[in-house]
């Protein structure tokens, strides 16, 4: 089943014309309309004009989260802004977030892509979908949302959190689709069987979950505990949202790339060169239809690989495997982006010292946990226990209220983390994916 | 008037107590009077000791994170109610007690209390003006 049988099995000679073509599209647009482009392509000595195969794609330069930062909020925007439709924002290195801007078109688009994915998945127009990806800036919500409206399905749009509520709404409204993180799948499992609600009871037939890494045995437990079939969906706000690649329900062997909007390219993320069909690197996208933000060879920091190997659902689209880590050190906590760099300038802030801290990342009943440790030196100590506990309160309060995620803050002696030689070691990660 | 205290941040698990008691002892400190006020998570440990420079060097060349607290000793006749008028002193002249604790040994047929007031100057001149006896801490660390 296809959403979009013309695009989604189009033969790769034709696939990869048409990439050429938008591809040569997109960069006489950010050539003419984004000054960064224009001065990074001057500075590479390469024109527009000049790219006349896909392999030339690879004399383009990069483009870096530091680079959506530095042109922070709108600077790297192709379109007007009186023609951007919707902006949504994801988490940044420091305490501004990325920004990112959507046309008409893009939001088209991206409601197109999204309803590809559904069927891709195995949801149909009549399909109930239960969206519990957060609205708001995050893009989880509103992009799943869009696509299931294009689709034709029934959406609930329950966003996250109120469990109990979300339980009672799956089994009186007959939600077929769940759409929301992997973890918080298994804590709405946990949830049930608390309420005594039996997951085999239910109607639901197929869950789409993402946001975050998860594993195949995750994937066993998931379908088990949720009497469903679990896809596993890619996407970030820099390149869209949710719905840039997922697997298909027939092979569930590597989620499909939507080639004709999105090129992607694995790299070695020391070197910057490519790497070999079916070996592991750096996710590189570059979007080759969006007008609000298109960006040239993002690196994602998602290590991956990529096959072009047929599938057998039929569609010709290449398949990247599952996220396997980070070229970088970002955490993704219950779904939202975490720097360590952004946990330090909060504990920097609060006493103007730089405190030796540890990230301890764990999952307990299914949901990230973090814990942040503190080391309280002679700058930090009072002979007060109500003192101590209040700067534990206000460096979680901070936390939560500048990165949106709920920490717990433990204070302890000096000396107690660990320091090696050159690197601190600042993430302690236990999940177990 | 003051007494000075040294208050060490420790976390609660197992053994800190006794390596803190260890390396004090090591160092031939004696310790006259202690508490501890604890959360679950850490605990700051409040101690009188014969030798406050010495205890708090040994304590920061361990890695303890330790400080220096002024806090004020008062004599308090051993008998029923004894605590009880030292306090409503304190209540009528509106002075906080943040922490206070006894000492582990008599002076003369007194108990003695270690407070720690928000307002330690005005706590002591109250206390005097009622009549209590303040102890200087040279006669506490040697008690």
């Amino acid at each position: 089943m296809f959403f979009n049988d013309e695009f989604e099995t189009m033969p790769r000679p034709a696939l990869e014309a048409l990439q050429l073509k938008r591809l040569q599209s997109v960069l006489e647009r950010v050539y003419a309309n984004v000054p960064f482009y224009r001065t990074s392509l001057d500075r590479a000595g390469i024109r527009p004009s000049e790219v006349t195969c896909l392999d030339d794609l690879q004399k383009l330069p990069f483009t870096t989260k530091q680079d959506m930062r530095d042109s922070y909020p709108y600077g790297l925007f192709a379109a007007p802004m009186d023609e951007i439709v919707r902006i949504h924002a994801s988490s940044g290195t420091t305490g501004k977030p990325t920004v990112v801007g959507y046309t008409h078109k893009d939001i088209e688009i991206w409601s197109e892509l999204m309803a590809r994915s559904f069927v891709s998945a195995g949801a149909h127009k009549g399909d109930i979908i239960h969206n519990a990806y957060g609205y708001g800036l995050f893009t989880g919500g509103l992009g799943a949302h869009y696509g299931a409206e294009r689709l034709g399905a029934s959406v609930i749009p329950i966003s996250g959190g109120n469990t109990k509520r979300q339980i009672m709404i799956m089994q009186d409204f007959g939600s077929t689709v769940l759409t929301c993180t992997p973890s918080y799948s298994l804590f709405m499992a946990e949830e049930a069987r608390a309420e005594g609600v039996d997951f085999r009871n239910l109607k639901l037939r197929v869950g789409i979950f993402g946001a975050e890494p998860w594993s195949e045995a995750m994937r066993g437990e998931i379908e088990e505990k949720l009497n469903l079939a679990a896809i596993d969906i890619y996407g970030l706000s820099e390149i869209m949202g949710p719905g840039v690649a997922i697997e298909c329900i027939e092979a569930k062997q590597g989620l499909h790339i939507w080639e004709d909007h999105f090129i992607p390219e694995i790299i070695n993320p020391e070197t910057g060169q490519r790497v070999a069909e079916g070996e592991r690197g750096e996710l590189v996208i570059t979007t080759i239809t969006k007008q609000g933000i298109p960006l040239i060879r993002y690196r994602t920091r998602d290590i991956t690989s990529i096959t072009y190997e047929p599938c057998v659902c039929g569609r010709s689209h290449a398949r990247i495997t599952r996220m396997s880590g980070r070229s970088d050190d970002m955490l993704i906590i219950r779904g939202v982006n975490v720097f360590p760099s952004q946990i330090e300038a909060i504990l920097v802030g609060i006493e103007g010292v730089e405190p030796h801290y540890l990230l301890v990342v764990d999952r307990a009943e299914n949901l990230d946990t973090l814990e942040v440790q503190v080391e309280v030196d002679e700058r930090l100590f009072s002979d007060e226990v109500k003192v101590l506990q209040k700067l534990a309160k206000r460096i979680e309060k901070e936390i939560k209220d500048m990165l949106g995620v709920t920490c717990s803050a433990k204070l302890v002696e000096p000396k107690t983390i660990q320091r090696s030689e050159g690197k601190a070691r600042r993430v302690i990660d236990n999940r177990k994916l | 008037m003051k007494v000075e205290q040294i208050s060490i941040f420790i976390e609660n698990k197992s053994g800190r107590l006794a390596e803190i008691t260890r390396i004090l002892g090591d160092a031939g400190i004696n310790i006259r009077a202690l508490s501890l006020a604890d959360t679950s998570d850490f605990g700051i440990l409040r101690l009188i000791v014969d030798d406050v420079e010495t205890a708090k060097t040994v304590l920061k060349e361990r890695g303890f994170t330790v400080s220096k607290t002024e806090v004020v000793a008062v004599e308090v006749p051993d008998r029923p109610g004894g605590l009880s008028s030292l306090l409503q002193t304190l209540d009528a002249g509106q002075i906080n007690v943040e922490y206070m604790y006894a000492f582990v040994e008599r002076c003369g047929g007194n108990a003695v209390i270690i407070f720690r007031f928000d307002e330690t100057d005005k706590a002591i001149d109250s206390l005097k003006g009622s009549g209590f006896t303040i102890l200087e801490g040279e006669r506490l660390y040697s008690l």
